[in-house]
């Protein structure tokens, strides 16, 4: 089977390729996307929620220069949602023209409604015949166990039989990005037909160059102050460390309001941008946010 | 690496000791292992690294026991290939060392060969911190075969029923599917899934002579529970022991658990390891509408005052909290100690898990039974 061709002979290209389009990744995850796409295997990625996951596979189908086909997983996904359902409606309105224009072969007639152009294509069927194409199944951990099962099926083999049509089977197989939140244990299975990688939260350097690769606009010492106080904000024990995401939006917000530094008065009129629990905002602005700020 | 050694044999040796640490390096990884270092650098160190950590682990858990056997193994100071790793330690050692500290009443001699031939109805009811080695084995056993099913839960979701609320959706696809012809009424009604249970069982020195019994609860749980049965241990450092405990063998669960616990016997800081199975699993979901149970003694040594609150908090999400406390059992026990006293106000259930019998009945009340004799009002102080 051909795999998705990529350009980058290393993982070190691939990651200057994701960092033209503003993806900062380090050398574990750039050997992992490397690897994914080489060997055809799905990437599983953990990691806490907001440290860059989903962003991955967008940034990767902007690589590939591939559309992204996203199954966001939910309690009860089943396969008429995952893979595919046949239109009924279209199927009994070919019927009635058919009746209409008089048509006779009953045979041919009858074959001609379990035709492709009458099966709907969800998010896995699309990814088998979209080549080349990137497929996020995003928190799988929050879709029941059965419905892991048979994305085994469909990520082992990368076919889909349809027993009215036939084998659908991917030219090039996608590639594959499976996320999750460990809400739950995803099952051994799956993950041994996978790649791995659990992603941390960013170094400061790493984080202070993706808050400037995204945000331009931020000033030289902004970003630097922002940074800083999203480590010290996951040191500080909080109900909810902020993400990167949370970074972003609140060094976005901060260059929305045309700050220049990151003081104790706009930290809190901004506090809302990152973190998100009451009882964390409490605690932060008990213990003074001055600590978040200081030797920046 | 030795240049005439075989990059094969190499790996496969390094899989070993992964596997020896507790990694789940089976052959299928180890040829994924092999198949990614086809693509990449062998002689480059970083590269062999990620190359065996993408494919070789499926835990965070793995990372650092992946990160310890990398460099023994690749330093070559240790645990070579064909030399096989020294075995983890048994529970049944931990149990019985002579470093073992007293337990708090001091009545925890083991009766040796007493046991030969107990009456499974006569052991039933015995505090298993008094039993001897011989009973202990046959409780233990006995305890595997406790079913530890847990309660159903009514899910958002429907599922086809023949009976229930109409479903018409269906109902119209089946009208559509016959061309419009009408087609009998569908039903549907909500599923029903299995509710959660976490099990955090304390393994600090006072809970020493419990320890291994609840343990191997907590394996019949999860072997029985199928995925919605997750265990901890608790101690000074809390442990995920769901995979540790999945293994059929109740002995060989009893190894891997006890090789993965790093503070056997140790202090307890249950405040402290109550916030970390909170932030780090509970409040993502893991806690949400489940049975926990906590099982310990309440001998807190950090401050009673965090684990009030953190009791406080788990009670808000979890569906029922239930603390099994073996010294409930004893005549006149009081739940005195700071730490017990903090968290009964935010307990459901206040059981014992003493005996065979005790743990028969916090099978029930997992289950969703009521348990016959046990106090069971919330207490409110």
């Amino acid at each position: 089977m051909a795999h998705i061709r990529t350009t980058a002979a290393s993982p070190a290209e691939l990651a200057g390729l994701l960092e033209r389009h503003a993806y900062l990744c380090d050398d574990g995850l750039a050997t992992a996307c490397f690897l994914a796409l080489r060997m055809g295997r799905p990437l599983f990625l953990e990691g806490e929620a907001g440290v860059g996951k989903t962003e991955l596979a967008k940034t990767l189908a902007a690589v590939l220069d591939a559309p992204l086909i996203r199954l966001q997983c939910y309690e009860g996904l089943d396969a008429s949602q995952a893979l595919y359902d046949w239109d009924f409606p279209r199927q009994l309105l070919h019927l009635r023209a058919a009746e209409a224009a008089g048509v006779t072969d009953v045979a041919r007639l009858e074959g001609e409604l379990y035709h492709r152009r009458f099966l709907l294509a969800r998010p896995l069927l699309q990814a088998l015949e979209t080549t080349p194409s990137v497929l996020l199944v995003d928190e799988v951990d929050r879709a029941d166990d059965e419905f892991e099962a048979f994305l085994l099926e469909v990520l082992s083999d990368f076919t889909i039989s349809v027993p009215e049509l036939g084998t659908v089977r991917a030219e090039a197989p996608p590639a594959v990005v499976v996320t999750s939140n460990r809400t739950r244990e995803v099952h051994d299975a799956l993950k041994r037909r996978c790649l791995y990688h659990w992603l941390e939260h960013p170094t400061f350097d790493r984080e202070v160059a993706i808050i400037r690769r995204r945000l331009p606009d931020a000033a030289g010492r902004l970003a630097g102050q922002v940074a800083r106080a999203a480590q010290r904000l996951r040191a500080a024990d909080l109900l909810k460390p902020p993400g990167v995401a949370e970074t972003l939006d609140w060094a976005e917000a901060l260059v929305a309001l045309g700050a220049r530094d990151l003081d104790p008065g706009t930290a809190a009129v901004t506090l809302g941008t990152v973190l998100k629990y009451r009882e964390d905002q409490q605690r932060v602005r008990a213990a003074g946010l001055g600590a978040l700020l200081d030797g920046g | 690496m030795d240049a005439g050694r075989d990059v094969t044999e190499t790996m496969v040796g390094f899989a070993r000791t992964l596997r020896a640490a507790g990694c789940p390096a089976d052959p299928e990884r180890v040829r994924a292992m092999l198949g990614a270092l086809d693509h990449l650098d062998v002689l480059a160190p970083a590269d062999v690294y990620w190359a065996g950590r993408l494919t070789l682990c499926a835990d965070p858990a793995d990372l650092p026991r992946y990160d310890r056997c990398f460099a023994a193994y690749f330093s070559g100071a240790t645990a070579r290939p064909g030399r096989p790793a020294p075995p983890p330690p048994t529970l049944r050692r931990t149990l019985t060392d002579g470093a073992r500290p007293p337990a708090p009443d001091g009545a925890d001699d083991p009766e040796v060969g007493t046991a030969a031939a107990s009456d499974v109805e006569v052991l039933r009811d015995r505090d298993v911190a008094r039993l001897g080695a011989a009973e202990r084995a046959e409780v233990g056993r006995l305890i595997a075969l406790l079913d530890a099913a847990t309660e159903r839960r009514r899910s958002r979701r429907f599922e086809p029923a023949p009976t229930g609320r109409p479903d018409p959706a269906r109902t119209v696809r089946e009208t559509l599917r016959r061309g419009g012809e009408p087609a009998p009424p569908r039903y549907r009604a909500h599923r029903t899934r299995p509710r959660k249970v976490v099990l955090i069982v304390d393994v600090s020195g006072s809970m020493g002579p419990y320890a291994d019994a609840l343990l191997r609860f907590a394996h019949a749980a999860v072997r029985s529970g199928g995925r919605s049965v997750e265990a901890f241990s608790a101690g000074t450092r809390l442990t995920r022991l769901t995979r540790e405990l999945r293994h059929r063998d109740p002995d060989a669960a009893m190894a891997a658990a006890s090789a993965a616990i790093p503070d056997w016997s140790g202090g307890t800081r249950l405040g402290a390891e109550l916030k970390e199975f909170l932030d780090r699993f509970g409040q993502r979901g893991l806690a949400r509408g489940a049975i926990v149970v906590i099982a310990s003694d309440g001998w807190e040594r950090g401050d009673a005052g965090l684990l009030g609150e953190q009791m406080a908090r788990l009670r808000r999400l979890a569906h029922r909290v239930v603390w099994a406390n073996p010294h409930r059992a004893r005549p006149g026990y009081e739940p005195l100690t700071a730490g017990m006293a903090a968290a009964l106000p935010h307990v459901d259930d206040f059981t014992s898990g003493h005996s065979l019998a005790a743990l028969e009945d916090l099978a029930r009340l997992i289950g969703g039974g009521r348990v016959r004799g046990s106090a069971h009002a919330r207490r409110a102080r």
